[in-house]
């Protein structure tokens, strides 16, 4: 076999893989085989997928193919895999490969009620799906493997269809993403007719885009920002994502997280760094205000939510937010002209994209082992897992940590870059940009300090102290694969610091395939250490790894040889109470509380407080009924009209229907009549 | 920058950080014992409580996991770290070549972070209420700590702590500048916050309720508790110094040269015991905020980093 063919055989492999977990449809009578069929492919699909992701990136010589024999008339299917594609790929291998081998275990439990074949397809085709997306080389490609990935992603949200709760979840993301594909349709309509071109691949529109006038660019660009932003989570448009997140089965959430909005993200990317060039200033501040937005409203309802899936959802909110600053600072030094400054920040957005890839999934991964073995992701149900599950809490913390962004796993790194890429354009010359960057770094510090919080909360409430359920009490660690699938992914949040470097080295190749990047960075001495280029400030994720490794050993050991050794158990201070309860701890509303009471005006909560007091004395209490709920502004004011609009226009149309069949004959005939009259007039 | 004695003063000037960081919160509870017309316990008092503590058993609680274990190592381990980066008598530190003021900022919230988690484990609802307080106090003074490094990122053109340190010794007029001084207040109201002081939270408490820092603390004991405390005194210690050294640098030596770190380190004593006494005397004027006020006083030092921001920004 040639050199030439290895990139052609490992996407047969990879397809190949993701195919292969059709296989588990025959074989209804066996769900373990069904599992097993469905996890190997998976995770050969995948384990392929990085490879053609690594070759890409390695030679720089993208991965073409091509079938122009199916649907010609649209320009036929066209594949080429770049470095961006790539970059992405590997991302979402990179996830799939643990959240694979962890769905084996994983799926056992739904052995019996649901049909597990069905789901190993699905999640092969969803895989293969994503795979195809950022492959995809002419609008055509890209729309159906962008629709397939939606109909399978929907189908394994679906998957408990029993519960009103999850069919409801899944009528959101289906309209939601259906919403989103109208916007990229149009997007690619507009761009394609205005190229002039037949194929509508994406190297002709990109040719055509700089001739394109300005009122169709801005639409462009504003359609596929709203197309692709609201699969990505954007708000207003995020709000499939915590409906979504928590209903589907958690391999399948750390997918959709660690992935599938990543996906977005590179919609975002593709066609506002690479198709369009250049854009306005105003791009690039549209982008951070949304960036800004997203960051502070995902964070502000992961910290008061209590539900442990729907908390990561609107964390991930959160990081695409981030993301999205990132990219937008990026836009804006582009069109300034500033290519170092852009670069940076480019650089940022992307390194946030690989890390919180890796540090959602952990995390998604680790609340799937909890819901495993309780049963429930309330956090008001859970506690006293660090004793019971000694592999999966600490994967957790890992996780929790890289959320937080601290040193030294890997969610610091990227969020250390973001800051140092603002940093240029606070001193800019234009005060406008100097005042938006400036208080964009006051949004990334205090999504970071809110993140911290919700780290605390999220790892400290349900892990830590008391079980406050008789579930939570009798939790037992994952089956051995889910160790693995989680572990694997845990250890990559480390590792991913440690290697910044190469890592950096990568995205920037991938960067200089876009746009013209100013010399080679990080530089080939740099060794451990990150310079960000244009600011004078320097940081090595492993210098502080080390160091901080060296010096908890020496306390350690100081400690040890030095200090009294002697450790006795008693019971938690009570103020002289003997008995300590469940009750008695602190619980995942109560620790939000604070920060729930300083943002009161934006989360306007309604509480009712009934306090029952004996009829002889107010001052001797029965009962207290506390209820407080946190109404969704978006769902009242900003999809609740929409859909009451739609339900009128629909209510209108219906009238239409009668039923008669004569009627729908007559339908069609003066249908036929009009398009003729149209034909013979033009 | 020299690069082998660095490292050994580097290592020596933090291991005189933590030897001196019992003393400065001493100096301080003696202070305000005097204004309050007390006797006082002398400065050395810290040490005596350490060395007790250290030798006393733990006693842990049967609801707690390795996470209460693990906590006191990273708290204190991670303030350690800290400590290796703040200029006390010499700038640039080789560690300042790989780890820069947001690295210092995120390394304190880790321990932040740990203290909250070693809080919540034992069960307790003091335990709890601590931690979430705490976690909404360092939450809310991020952004006011991110806009004063910026304001002085821009003075000096890096995050970088030697390189900011090395620039207002070399142009001792830049830290009159409005920027300087607002960043100043700025990072005062944070440092009050961030410690554990009045008017936010109060160290010599007794009353559960109140307690921030006190109640996350309270299930430890022996070792264990010896560790937090002296890891919340060297982070006193270290944004004393971050405020006295970055703000006011006269005095701080750029070279190894043995007289001048003589010189540098007698006048960071000085300008310690000052900020110490200021501190004291702040203590005894104001009353400790409602918990629900706090989040304004952050907002009045987030302001004021923004104008700190936008004044160097105008005066570049």
């Amino acid at each position: 076999m040639g050199e030439t063919l290895l990139p052609q055989t490992l996407f047969l492999a990879m397809v190949g893989g993701y195919a292969a977990t059709a296989a588990a449809l025959v074989v209804p009578q066996s769900p373990r085989l069904s599992r097993w069929v469905g996890a190997a492919g998976s995770t050969i699909g995948a384990s392929a997928g990085l490879a053609l992701a690594a070759a890409v990136l390695v030679t720089g010589t993208p991965f073409v193919a091509q079938a122009p024999g199916i649907l010609t008339p649209a320009g036929g299917l066209l594949l080429s895999l770049d470095r961006l594609g790539a970059l992405f790929l590997a991302v979402l291998s990179g996830v799939a490969i643990p959240a694979s081998v962890f769905g084996l275990g994983y799926t056992a439990g739904y052995g019996g009620r649901y049909s597990l074949g069905w789901m190993a397809f699905n999640t092969g085709g969803f895989l293969l799906a994503m795979s195809l997306v950022v492959c995809a080389a002419n609008v055509i490609t890209l729309v159906l493997a962008w629709e397939l990935m939606a109909l399978a992603s929907y189908f394994l949200v679906v998957t408990e269809h029993d519960d009103p709760a999850v069919t409801r979840a899944g009528v959101w993301y289906a309209a939601m993403t259906h919403a989103g594909l109208l916007a990229i349709l149009a997007a690619f309509f507009l761009l394609g007719a205005a190229s002039g071109s037949t194929g509508w691949s994406f190297g002709e529109l990109r040719s055509a885009s700089p001739s394109l006038s300005p009122v169709v660019r801005n639409a462009v660009f504003l359609l596929a920002l709203a197309g692709f932003g609201s699969k990505a989570g954007l708000v207003p448009l995020h709000i499939w994502l915590p409906r979504a997140h928590p209903a589907a089965p958690s391999h399948v959430s750390a997918l959709m997280s660690g992935a599938m909005v990543k996906l977005g993200l590179y919609g975002i990317l593709r066609v506002g760094l690479d198709l369009l060039g250049v854009g306005p200033l105003w791009w690039g501040t549209v982008v951070i205000g949304l960036g800004a937005a997203s960051a502070l409203v995902g964070v502000l309802y992961a910290l008061v939510d209590d539900d442990l899936k729907r908390l990561l959802a609107y964390s991930t909110v959160e990081n695409v937010g981030l993301v999205c600053l990132g990219i937008g600072a990026g836009m804006v030094f582009r069109s300034l002209g500033d290519l170092e400054a852009s670069a940076l920040a480019f650089t940022a957005a992307l390194l946030h994209v690989i890390n919180h890839a890796a540090f959602k999934g952990t995390l998604f991964l680790a609340v799937g082992s909890i819901v495993h073995a309780t049963g429930t992701r309330d956090m008001n149900r859970l506690g006293g897992l660090a004793r019971r599950m000694p592999w999966t809490t600490p994967v957790f913390l890992v996780g929790a940590l890289g959320l937080a962004a601290l040193p030294p796993l890997n969610g610091f790194v990227s969020e250390w870059l973001l800051f140092q890429s603002f940093l240029p354009g606070v001193a800019s010359s234009r005060a406008s940009i100097a005042v938006l960057l400036t208080l964009g770094v006051g949004t990334l510090a205090l999504a970071g300090g809110l993140a911290a919080a919700t780290c605390v909360k999220a790892f400290g409430i349900s892990c830590l102290a008391i079980p406050r359920s008789s579930r939570a009490e009798a939790a037992h660690d994952a089956p051995g694969s889910m160790r693995a699938g989680m572990v694997a992914l845990a250890l990559a949040c480390p590792a991913l610091a440690v290697f910044t470097i190469p890592l950096l080295r990568t995205v920037t190749s991938v960067l200089g395939e876009l746009m013209a990047v100013p010399g080679a960075w990080p530089p080939p001495n740099a060794g451990f250490t990150v310079q960000a280029p244009g600011v004078d400030a320097r940081m090595s994720p492993v210098a502080i790894l080390v160091v901080l490794v060296g010096v908890l050993a020496g306390v350690w050991l100081a400690v040890r040889l030095l200090a009294s050794r002697r450790r006795r158990t008693g019971e938690t201070w009570g103020c002289g109470r003997i008995v300590q309860t469940p009750r008695m701890q602190y619980t995942a509303t109560a620790f939000a509380e604070p920060l729930r009471r300083v943002f009161d005006e934006l989360y306007r909560p309604a509480d009712d407080l009934i306090v029952d007091v004996h009829p002889d004395s107010r001052y001797f209490i029965q009962g207290i009924e506390y209820r407080s709920r946190l109404p969704r502004w978006f769902m009242r004011f900003l999809y609740g009209p929409v859909v009451q609009a739609v339900v009128w226009a629909a209510t209108r149309t219906r009238t239409l229907q009668s039923g008669s069949v004569n009627l729908y004959l007559a339908y069609i005939v003066a249908v036929l009549v009009v398009l003729l009259g149209l034909t013979i007039g033009f | 920058m020299f690069r082998g004695p660095g490292v050994a003063i580097e290592i020596a000037q933090s291991l005189l950080a933590l030897m001196l960081a019992p003393a400065l919160v001493g100096l301080v509870r003696w202070i305000k014992a005097r204004l309050q017309s007390r006797q006082g316990a002398p400065v050395w008092m810290p040490y005596a409580q350490l060395r007790r503590l250290f030798r006393k058993q733990v006693v842990v609680s049967p609801h707690a996991s390795w996470v209460f274990h693990v906590a006191p190592f990273v708290v204190f381990g991670a303030t350690l770290v800290v400590s290796l980066l703040v200029p006390i008598a010499v700038t640039p530190l080789p560690f300042n070549d790989v780890a820069d003021l947001f690295t210092l900022v995120y390394l304190l919230m880790l321990a932040t972070v740990f203290l909250a988690l070693g809080g919540l484990d034992p069960g307790s609802a003091f335990g709890g209420m601590g931690s979430s307080r705490e976690m909404t106090i360092a939450a809310l003074s991020e952004p006011a700590v991110a806009l004063a490094i910026l304001s002085l990122a821009m003075v000096s053109g890096s995050t970088n702590l030697g390189e900011i340190a090395a620039r207002t010794v070399a142009d001792p007029a830049a830290a009159l500048s409005p920027g300087y001084a607002l960043a100043f207040v700025s990072l005062f109201i944070v440092m009050l916050a961030e410690t554990g002081r009045l008017p936010v939270d109060n160290p010599s408490t007794h009353l559960e309720l109140t307690m921030i820092h006190e109640a996350m603390v309270l299930e430890y004991s022996g070792p264990y508790l010896a560790l937090l405390e002296w890891a919340s005194w060297l982070k006193f210690f270290v944004f004393c110094v971050l405020a006295s050294n970055l703000f006011v640098p006269w005095g701080l030596s750029t070279s190894l040269e043995p007289g001048a770190l003589a010189v540098a380190l007698a006048t960071t004593l000085i300008k310690l015991v000052v900020l110490a006494a200021a501190v004291a005397v702040l203590e005894t004027r104001v009353a400790k905020l409602r918990l629900f006020r706090v989040p304004e006083l952050l907002a009045v030092s987030f302001v004021l980093g923004l104008l700190a921001a936008a004044s160097s920004f105008a005066l570049r």
